[in-house]
């Protein structure tokens, strides 16, 4: 590496060789999953971000829709895997300057921002933040609270150390305070230090800057940046949240008292035509208010809640729902309003909203805080990044991309990551950082591996023979559980307890200095048992094991005590019962804890090849994307053309001309010598699991099996066949599909019609069917649009419920509404009748706006028919053992942050099989899935469970029950002296532990659920309850 | 870890310990996340666990099994607050079955002595042709296995609470059938039987039965 400014010599950390795989480029959760994909993929990267710390906007978010997940809980663990992880150098407070050479070669000048502290000296006890006589106003808080000019930007900063605020720091300006200098004892903090030019050579870049949000002081929107109770819902999140201005209680910023009656504002800086405004919809702002409903009716249950709106657009999977979860509280309005901020009354601060209705005309009320639900907008700089990067923009300043594929920038090698595309959610941008690291891998696949090295562990230490010592961790989880459950008394409790020798407490036991402080803390304390009371095993057992493992003990000394789901959250109104449960929970884990033993885990070989079930676009684009990383892959497809429901779409609102693209695909299927092509095929049986799966195929009255050691599901849905609306008994009423096919065909009657009703929303947004299918407003448009275009003056209606047009279709939208399209309203207890008249038809429906019954003569009525899971997409899910969402399509592993994991190891999803989505959206998963395929199938082996079954010889009596409980066939005979004993194969046992229910005299037991173990918990459990037995 | 891990020891042990009922909550049936669709043994284990606690006059309804995903947060709520109450009405174990404290120490003892031999027999004789929930309540209510489940586990579940209770001291035929509130005619038919085994001896001065 090269470092032109000497001075500051050791500040890069580790000092290595400047040579990577990738570099990535924005440490927000897009980035992070890119650059951990990436990693875990055999590549070295960079993972380069200009704030102090990784992050970006998830962490400042209090938690997310539509599942309410703590947002710093999901996300801190990433941080901390990114931080451990061998192949990741993080770089925080730097900045790209200079991007020069070609995909494969780039040379990329960063500059080091000076954090006037060095980052491998501090070890980030704030003492200097203590002394510092500088306040100044939070960033990370929205500026609603203070902080000092030396401070860490949140506590679970990876990397946790200082960093000066260059611009209040009194002596960076005048040379006139270093107070911080002279009380870091570990002399850390330098003020002398320059700006330091670093290079690196990559071979692909992914672009994951984010976005920021639409700011309403610059225009004064809604008295924002006048009136102190006009809040951002960025602002509101940090109020909402615990580690937030005000500690998790809701106070608004003019007094700190409690809001009773709060208004949220839809729609503040996107949809707009005016000047300074977007006129993209931001996609995730109707969620995001829902949850900020939610959330504050569950910290005051008789708050008033109101919500001025436009179209509520819950497109996305369980949003609808969420929705009307939301709606259904108590106390809390959905208002469909345009809306004006009347005044600040002087002596309350509150503030007055005038708003309109049909029932009632125009008011004006009275709210205590009102928080403006912004929108997203390009990040700040984005013009100077293009250039940097020698990338384009588009008309919205967002980055500019390939229309088939949204991940691609306008210039190789430069790969894009999360909301820089683009207005999109948490589980997209996870998506997209998948899907990057999918291209990176096709370009960077022959040095795979290269660069990449091994994690060390520090040795295990051999705990035999020692008494159990316990460690007991407690977690208050922002206030997710130290709202309900009283903390400290379960730290006292905890220390009362047989064999415990340490308890503590902190905010978030998961960010990286308190996982790093258990390590130490197991050292220190010769801890030979791990009790961590907080969440759940689901996403945060790897994490703390590992901690074991960094401490030198054994991974399987780690007993997880869950006090949030199935503690405070669900008995978060009878809070001392709730401490009294939390109590039992640790109680009973630290009572297991004590039984545990020492395991060692397998390596099972990686079959590198790929099932890829389903061939239409997205399990095409998915067997391309791995096949050109070197992998073999196996496309099944039941039908005996590929191309799926594509087949029947023609072009898109994006102006793609999809049966070329289609073709294409098609023709680099059949001509890549890695993908294995089988149609008209029927899946018979799968056997194996992660790593070894056998997977038999019928086709052509012949069977084969074919071994693969992922698979990728992508079996595609149907279009519901409505039997509303005279469908079926008209030839004049037909699905959107079907016009879209006609218009295609250029059928006659289509040339001479001369008015056209569309119907949304059939089939779904219904009882039996309660969700958005997401499509159909693009799709209905997308077809108004074409129909406009041959003969504009024609009448077109749309009768709809809420316009979707999330993201930039809004603009195709605006084009319809001003080429004349009528869109008219309608409410789903009213909806339109259609009628036969003749060869034509009469619709009618209510007019809110006239408020009278119109009656359209149309020469063809066309449905947007619901997407539905296709028919045996329960069969798939039962073979491949992975589980489907109330609605019957996949269910992802998490919603937010594993969009396209499957909970069972080594199955991936992608396209519509998971939720309907647009052409764009689909292939998007497909990279993603694609690249998550590629993190297991790159790796030579991968790891099972310790968590096995064994025998001891002298209690089996060679019965043989443990033989036929055990599906895996893991277990088999051996002749002894004494006769017939079994054995168990641990690498074939998957730990159901059926064996040991059958076993009669205890001989077969699996290891970390061994009856003991198990027993010990059953007895802590009541353990002052008056036993029956003696 | 599968629900069908469970052993029959654990259920035991729960009430042992003096619970008043026991909850086992499993993945739904042809919903299995391993391959060995093991909940289905959790069932049999649910029915036979009931009829063992039916026989020595535990409340069954005491034990329930439902099926329940991870994504049915609400209905979770609703089984366990019915089961709650449920268990509150049926009252604390024994007392609510007006079963004697130390009948029921020795009552429950005696399963539990016997689940290696409840299992060997669930295993010979006690499997299910047909994997339906319905099939698993059809066989274990119908008339065949009631009479085997008689002939083959009631009575040797009689005979451990007798040599049960026989450890504390030798007792007379009426004292041990008060003791375990048992029937003194089936008693004295076991203790006979017991008698020719040799598992215990009639003492002719006290009138009293003793283990050997």
């Amino acid at each position: 590496m090269e470092k032109e400014t000497a001075q500051v010599q050791g500040l890069m950390h580790p000092p290595d060789s400047g040579l990577g795989d990738v570099m990535v480029v924005g440490a927000g959760i897009s980035g992070i999953q890119a650059a951990l994909d990436l990693a875990t993929a055999g590549f070295k990267v960079y993972l380069v971000e200009k704030a102090p710390t990784v992050g970006g906007k998830m962490a400042q978010l209090d938690k997310t829709f539509p599942t309410n997940d703590c947002s710093m809980c999901i996300e801190s663990p990433k941080f901390i895997e990114c931080d451990r992880h061998p192949n990741i150098e993080i770089m925080t407070y730097t900045e790209v300057e200079k991007v020069e050479g070609e995909a494969g070669d780039f040379d990329v000048t960063l500059i080091k921002k000076p954090r006037y502290v060095k980052e491998d000296v501090c070890t980030g006890c704030t003492t200097c933040v203590e002394y510092c006589p500088v306040n100044v106003p939070d960033e990370y808080n929205q500026n609603l609270s203070e902080n000092k000019a030396i401070h860490i930007y949140f506590s679970q900063a990876v990397p946790l150390v200082t960093y000066v605020d260059e611009e209040r720091c009194l002596y960076l300006k005048e040379k006139k305070c270093n107070i911080c200098v002279g009380v870091c004892k570990n002399k850390a903090i330098d003020l002398h230090m320059k700006p330091e030019k670093v290079k690196v050579n990559v071979g692909a870049i992914v672009l994951a800057p984010g976005y920021d949000v639409f700011d309403p002081r610059v225009r004064g929107d809604y008295g924002y940046g006048r009136m102190e109770n006009v809040v951002t819902s960025l602002d509101y999140e940090r109020i909402l949240c615990a580690t937030g201005p005000y500690e998790g209680e809701i106070r608004r910023p003019s007094d700190e008292k409690h809001p009773h009656k709060i208004a949220w504002i839809h729609c503040v800086g996107s949809r707009q035509v005016i000047p300074g405004g977007n006129t993209y919809c931001s996609a995730v702002c109707c969620s995001y208010t829902q949850k900020q409903v939610i959330l504050s009716k569950d910290h005051d249950a008789d708050m008033e809640a109101t919500v001025f709106h436009n179209d509520i657009r819950s497109y996305g999977k369980d949003f609808e729902r969420f929705y009307q979860r939301a709606e259904n509280l108590p106390g809390v309005r959905f208002i469909r309003s345009y809306v004006s901020i009347g005044k600040e009354i002087p002596e309350t601060k509150n503030v007055t909203i005038k708003y309109a209705t049909d029932e009632e005309g125009v008011k004006e009320e009275e709210f205590d805080l009102v928080v403006l639900s912004v929108g997203l907008k390009p990040p700040a700089g984005a013009q100077d990044l293009a250039t940097t990067f020698g990338i384009e923009l588009d008309d919205y300043g967002f980055c500019k991309n390939d229309p088939t594929n949204p991940i691609k920038t306008s210039r190789p090698g430069i790969f894009l990551s999360g909301a820089f595309q683009g207005p999109i959610d948490i589980p997209e941008s996870v998506v997209t950082a998948s899907g990057a690291g999918s291209l990176s891998g096709e370009l960077l696949n022959y040095r795979r591996g290269k660069l990449a090295r091994d994690r060390v562990y520090p040795t295990e230490r051999d705990v035999t023979g020692e008494e159990p010592r316990v460690g007991v961790f407690l977690c208050h989880c922002g206030a997710n559980i130290g709202r309900v459950v009283d903390i400290p008394s379960v730290v006292d409790y905890s220390l009362g307890l047989d064999n415990v020798v340490h308890a503590e407490e902190g905010l978030f036991i998961c960010s990286t200095d308190a996982a790093q402080q258990i390590s130490e803390t197991i050292q220190e304390k010769g801890l030979n048992r791990v009790v961590v009371a907080a969440c759940t095993p689901r996403t945060h057992e790897p994490l703390f094991r590992d901690t074991l493992r960094e401490g030198g003990i054994n991974q399987y000394f780690f007993d997880f005590a869950n006090i949030r789901e199935h503690c405070s959250w669900v008995h978060s109104r009878e809070k001392e019962e709730a401490t009294s449960k939390a109590k039992d929970i640790v109680r009973m884990s630290v009572a297991r804890s004590c039984l545990l033993e020492p395991l060692d885990e397998y390596d099972l070989p990686v079959n590198k090849a790929c099932l890829v079930v389903g061939g239409g676009l997205a399990g095409m684009t998915s067997s391309l994307s791995l096949a050109n990383q070197g992998f073999d892959v196996y496309l099944v497809e039941k039908e005996h053309d590929l191309g799926g429901m594509a087949r029947r779409l023609h072009y898109t609102l994006e102006g793609l001309d999809v049966q070329a693209y289609l073709g294409d695909l098609i023709r680099q299927i059949y001509q890549h010598p890695q993908v294995h092509v089988t149609a008209g095929a029927t899946i018979v049986e799968v056997a194996g699991y992660v790593g070894n799966f056998q997977t038999t195929v019928l086709s052509e009255g012949r069977t084969k099996e074919i071994k693969h050691g992922a698979v990728i599901l992508a079996t595609g849905a149907e279009e519901y066949r409505p039997t509303e609306y005279l469908y079926g008994e008209h030839d004049r009423v037909l699905t959107q599909l079907e016009l879209e096919e006609q218009i295609t065909q250029g059928e006659e009657w289509l040339g001479e019609a001369e008015s056209l009703v569309m119907i949304q929303c059939v089939g779904c947004r219904q009882e039996d069917r309660n969700y958005c299918a997401r499509i159909c407003c693009n799709q209905a448009i997308k077809n108004a649009l074409k129909l406009k275009e041959t003969s504009p003056e024609r009448d077109i209606y749309v009768l709809f419920r809420d316009i979707r047009t999330y993201g930039f279709a809004e603009d195709a939208y605006r084009e319809a509404a001003n080429k004349g399209v009528r869109f008219i309203r309608f409410e789903p207890q009213d909806k339109p009748q259609v009628e036969a008249a003749g060869e034509g038809l009469t619709v009618t429906v209510p007019d809110p706006i006239m408020g009278k019954r119109l009656a359209i003569e149309a020469d063809a009525v066309v449905l947007s028919a619901a997407v539905i899971p296709s028919a045996n997409q329960q069969e798939v899910a039962r073979q491949f053992k992975v589980s489907l969402s109330p609605d019957g399509f996949f269910q992802e592993a998490h919603v937010k942050l594993r969009p396209v994991d499957f909970a069972a190891d080594g199955v991936f999803l992608c396209g519509i099989a998971h939720y309907p989505k647009h052409i764009r959206e689909a292939v998007s998963q497909a990279y993603g899935a694609a690249g998550r395929a590629a993190t297991l199938l790159s790796q030579d082996t991968v790891t099972a469970s310790g968590s096995v079954c064994d025998v001891s010889e002298s209690k089996c009596i060679g019965c043989g029950a443990c033989i036929s409980a055990c599906t895996y066939g893991a277990i088999q005979f051996y002749e002894t002296r004494h006769g017939n004993k079994v054995k168990v194969n641990p690498v074939l046992c998957k730990g159901d532990g059926l064996c040991n229910a059958k076993c009669p005299t205890g001989a077969i037991y699996l290891k970390h659920y061994n009856d003991d173990e198990v027993l010990a918990q059953i007895d802590a459990a009541v353990p002052d309850l008056e036993k029956v037995s003696s | 870890m599968c629900t069908g891990r469970i052993d029959l020891s654990f259920v035991l042990r729960a009430f042992s310990n003096g619970v008043d009922g026991v909850f086992i909550g499993g993945c739904w049936l042809g919903e299995c996340h391993y391959l060995t669709q093991g909940n289905y043994d959790a069932l049999s284990l649910m029915h036979i666990c009931k009829r063992l606690l039916g026989h020595v006059g535990v409340n069954p309804e005491r034990l329930r099994l439902e099926w329940l995903s991870s994504s049915e947060g609400m209905r979770f709520a609703e089984v366990v607050n019915g089961f709650s109450g449920q268990v509150r009405d049926l009252g604390p174990l024994g007392e609510g079955e007006g079963i004697d404290p130390d009948a029921l120490r020795i009552k429950l003892e005696a399963i539990t002595q016997l689940i290696p031999y409840v299992k060997l027999v669930e295993r010979e004789r006690l499997r299910v042709p047909l994997k339906s929930e319905e099939e698993y309540e059809r066989f274990f209510a119908s008339d065949e296995v009631i009479k085997l489940f008689d002939e083959l586990v009631a009575g040797r579940l009689t005979i451990s609470q007798i040599l049960l209770l026989l450890r504390e001291g030798p007792l007379s035929t009426r004292k041990i059938s008060e003791a375990l509130q048992l029937n003194p005619s089936e008693v004295s038919r076991h203790l006979n039987i017991s008698a020719r085994q040799g598992l215990v001896r009639y003492d002719e001065d006290q009138k009293q039965f003793a283990l050997v």
